[in-house]
């Protein structure tokens, strides 16, 4: 019994691990895409739990919100807006995916050349680092003549993993954090400007002109297109 | 407690799934997906390297790699509606115009 809860950590990785790969490998291989999503959030709930594991909890909250929550919701949708049952037949173990295969199988074994037990075994930090944020204190100190100096000494205050990587994420990357808000504003926008439809009948008679001449100049470059 | 070269195995076999799909499934949505499965495994790599230094690093680079992927994502479908209205189909082949 004591071997079983000694070594839980490593079984439960055992079986969250081999989950997502098996699961990974269906999105690849299934051929409806609505199941392909499906597999694909069970990859993401594992690699969740991997998250807690290596003590990342709140990345572990933020990937069940954004990727299960978000990302997943964005694909369903857009699974739901084009009709799959209309597409053609994708033939699957074709010539052209042999060399998929081939390529997977060559990009794991460069990676896993690279892994090796050495380089990294010489750290053996303090995991409380990862849930702590710095406190700055000044300290008197009275040297051996009796001068008194200020010195700046820093504790490592132990509060929990989302304070401390937010403390992180706002004093020392606070610049890479409003240019990844500034990210998420220019993606929106174009998504807004990519994804909107053409004007319907009934709308093309109260709208503007700017906005009709527009609607006609996107129609003469679709008919290029096609022609 | 698994060691950091497990989690770096299984990075490296999400990785390799991922890229795989991308080149071998020709649905412009599966391929988005398989994107996102790479993006997936580059963030158990932080994570885990995160771990065993115990710097927090990592996970502040893997917040910011999911934001990436979010709005990649939200352009990535964005784009495909508009070729599933232009051509009605998300097939990658059928999509050639600019072939030489």
């Amino acid at each position: 019994m004591d071997a079983i809860t000694a070594n839980m950590p490593l079984l439960v990785f055992l079986v969250i691990g081999t989950v997502a790969v098996a699961a990974a490998i269906l999105v690849v291989a299934m051929r409806n895409p609505v199941h392909s999503a499906l597999f694909l959030l069970l990859t993401f709930l594992c690699v969740a739990v991997l998250f807690v594991m290596q003590s990342a909890e709140f990345v572990a909250a933020v990937q069940v919100l954004v990727y299960a929550g978000g990302i997943m919701v964005l694909f369903l949708f857009v699974v739901m807006l084009i009709n799959v049952r209309h597409l053609p037949h994708e033939p699957m173990l074709t010539k052209f995916a042999m060399g998929g295969i081939a390529v997977g199988l060559g990009i794991f074994l460069v990676l896993a050349t690279v892994v090796r037990p050495g380089p990294y075994r010489d750290e053996n930090p303090n995991k409380d680092r990862l849930r702590s944020v710095p406190a700055y204190r000044t300290m008197r100190v009275t040297g051996a003549d009796g001068t008194v100096t200020r010195k700046r000494v820093v504790r490592h205050r132990v509060v929990g993993n989302s304070e401390a990587v937010g403390m992180s994420l706002y004093r020392d990357y606070l610049v890479p954090f409003e240019v990844a808000s500034l990210f998420l504003l220019v993606a929106m926008i174009g998504a807004i400007v990519i994804g909107k439809r053409e004007l319907s009948a009934a709308e093309e008679e109260t709208a503007p002109e700017f906005i009709l001449e527009k609607v006609e100049r996107e129609k003469e470059v679709k008919e290029a297109v096609h022609a | 407690m698994p060691s950091t070269e497990a989690y770096l195995m299984l990075s490296a076999t999400l990785f390799a799934v991922g890229l795989a799909g991308v080149v071998l499934r020709r649905n412009f949505i599966t391929v988005l997906m398989c994107i996102e499965l790479m993006l997936n495994a580059v963030n158990i790599n932080l994570v885990a390297f995160s771990h065993r230094l115990a710097s927090l690093e990592g996970q502040v680079f893997t917040i910011f790699v999911i934001t990436i992927a979010a709005g990649e994502a939200a352009i990535g479908l964005a784009i495909i509606i508009q070729l599933y209205r232009l051509k009605t189909t998300v097939n990658l082949d059928e999509v050639k115009e600019l072939n030489g």
